[in-house]
């Protein structure tokens, strides 16, 4: 007997209702970044380049200082008890970012320096093995120079070509013309999910589909993503997604790349020497499986540890409340800074995340930069090493301010105060 | 008043609106480029130098903050009609100046281009401010490019 309509309707999928955080809740939060009580020239720190790197909670911090005061000691090769408590809480933050992420295995997580590493790992790895002469990689004219110059020198040594997918003048990707430049000559995608420069949250997982259906893998630059918004790895199907933990709450010096496992098989090592290896003898080596194979010698132990702490922090605050909370920030921090008529705003997608690059008539980014810091306010004046989203633009550098969840309505407000004063000095 | 204004005072401000010799020089006989590649500001400085190496006449294009700019337009005044070892020595006070090197007590020949000492407390931004300088530099000595680094 065929289902009544009414259960049609009642199985299609309910987008999910996000509270994002509340002002009260971000006020209590910033509580736990010790660096954000200070003042910078006499004035409160208000912290805006969080593109750039994040604060840390005082449980990060803690995590760092005790591991060094009471649990250092190295991993996988000890048969003692610091050795294997290392051991433990290092594969421990594996497990917590697979789980953040959805991946469908800890295996899968390997841990880098960070994003710029695990991008170059990829193109060093995967990209040498199977890129050939004539073939084509894909990017797009937003990508920051992680997701650009390893591809670049890539094609350099390969004789591939690099195709670069134009953005509108929102900063939008031109899906047309993306369209256009996804032929099977495509070999690679690598697209940055949201841009640092710009804050346009790119459409992935369409393009993923569409590289998919080409039989073309993707690598995807979570860089500005993972610490903002919930990803799912799995429902995304992307084949590779990098993002760096000093960006998302934890130390610096540590970050990750996830792959599918099918393709860590197939890759030969990034790097030679202890911990990767299976056996050794002077004839021959065989290698671990993944991800130790990408892991060579000793990691970044006590930063892996603290990332762990990290994702435990956001994923108990809730990465989509925090996401949902940002952009409250942003459409509040945009139209605040519209009211002001020598502001241009660069990048004004529909999609975005919590980043706003101005500039403003009369007065360079850098001076905005000096005078803003001498208000208090810490923000990004320059390129963002997007030199070629600049020149897109027709500008040497922008003002970027970039929100956490430990910004308030307050510090737009500083913001805006300090660019009117800018404003009256330079015009 | 802020310590900004320190920094930021009538007189730079006023040059970086309007800076002086902001030109191509169609006669110039020595050119430079020169970059910041920590911000992707770069200005071209060309130099008219005569047969004994005196600076007849000198230009600057490019983009900029105001100190760069406003650096630029004040050096290429105090510049003009100088030897190229004149030139170049001033280049050399004025790097001082900025590191906190030069004893301003002493005789010296940098005379208004003192105005930018306030730039020493920022030292981010000493980079601007001797970008035209290393441009010039390199146009004196006969290098096509310069760069802060």
């Amino acid at each position: 007997m065929a289902q009544p309509v009414l259960d049609e309707i009642s199985s299609s999928p309910v987008p999910p209702v996000i509270s994002p955080l509340t002002e009260a809740e971000a006020l209590r939060l910033r509580e736990d970044f010790p660096v954000l009580r200070q003042q910078v020239h006499g004035k409160p720190l208000v912290y805006l380049d969080n593109a750039a790197t994040t604060q840390k909670p005082q449980v990060v911090i803690d995590r760092i200082t005790n591991y060094y005061a009471h649990e250092n000691g190295t991993v996988r090769r000890g048969v003692y008890k610091l050795s294997e408590q290392s051991t433990r809480d290092f594969d421990a933050t594996r497990v917590k970012v697979a789980q953040m992420l959805n991946a469908a295995s800890p295996s899968e997580i390997i841990f880098t320096r960070g994003t710029t590493e695990a991008i170059n790992l990829v193109a060093a790895t995967y990209g040498r093995t199977f890129i050939q002469a004539g073939d084509e990689i894909l990017i797009s004219a937003m990508e920051h120079h992680a997701n650009l110059v390893p591809w670049q020198q890539l094609c350099l040594e390969k004789g591939a070509t690099l195709q670069v997918a134009p953005i509108t003048d929102a900063g939008e990707l031109d899906m047309a013309e993306f369209d256009r430049l996804l032929t099977d000559k495509v070999k690679f995608v690598a697209i940055g999910h949201v841009s640092n420069a710009l804050g346009t949250v790119n459409p992935i997982k369409a393009i993923i589909e569409k590289a998919h259906a080409l039989n073309i893998p993707v690598l995807v630059d979570g860089a500005q993503s993972a610490p903002h918004m919930a990803v799912d790895l799995q429902a995304l199907d992307c084949d590779f997604f990098a993002f760096s933990g000093h960006k998302l709450y934890g130390p610096t010096g540590v970050g990750v790349l996830y792959g599918k496992m099918k393709h860590l098989e197939a890759m030969p090592p990034y790097q030679f020497g202890g911990d990767m290896i299976y056996s050794v003898s002077f004839e021959k080596t065989t290698f671990a499986k993944p991800p130790a194979k990408f892991e060579a010698g000793t990691p970044a132990i006590a930063e892996v540890i603290a990332l762990g702490t990290a994702v435990d922090y956001v994923t108990a605050i809730g990465l989509d409340r925090i996401g949902a909370y940002e952009n409250e920030l942003l459409t509040y921090a945009t139209a605040r800074m519209l009211e002001i008529p020598e502001v241009r705003l660069i990048g004004t997608a529909p999609e975005k995340a919590g980043i706003l690059s101005f500039v403003l008539q009369g007065a360079h980014p850098h001076d905005i930069g000096t005078i803003l810091d001498r208000e208090g306010i810490a923000l990004r004046a320059g390129h963002h090493c997007a030199q070629p989203i600049m020149q897109r633009f027709g500008l040497p550098a922008t003002a970027r301010a970039s929100f956490s969840f430990y910004n308030t309505r307050d510090d737009i407000d500083a913001l805006v105060q300090a660019v009117k004063v800018v404003v009256k000095l330079f015009n | 008043m802020s310590d900004y204004n320190e920094l930021y005072q009538q007189i730079i401000l006023e040059h970086n609106k309007k800076p002086r010799n902001f030109r191509v020089l169609d006669s110039a006989n020595a050119y430079a480029l020169g970059k910041n590649p920590l911000c992707g500001d770069q200005f071209a400085v060309y130099t008219q130098l005569d047969s004994e190496g005196k600076i007849e006449d000198i230009g600057f294009q490019g983009d900029g903050c105001a100190i760069a700019k406003a650096s630029a337009s004040l050096m290429t005044n105090a510049v003009k009609g100088k030897t190229r070892a004149e030139a170049l020595q001033m280049r050399e006070e004025f790097q001082q100046l900025l590191r906190g090197e030069l004893d301003e007590s002493a005789p010296h020949h940098l005379g208004r281009l003192t105005i930018l000492s306030g730039v020493r407390e920022y030292p981010v931004r000493v980079k601007c401010a001797t970008l035209a300088w290393h441009t010039l530099g390199a146009a004196l000595q006969g290098q096509s490019e310069a760069t802060t680094e």
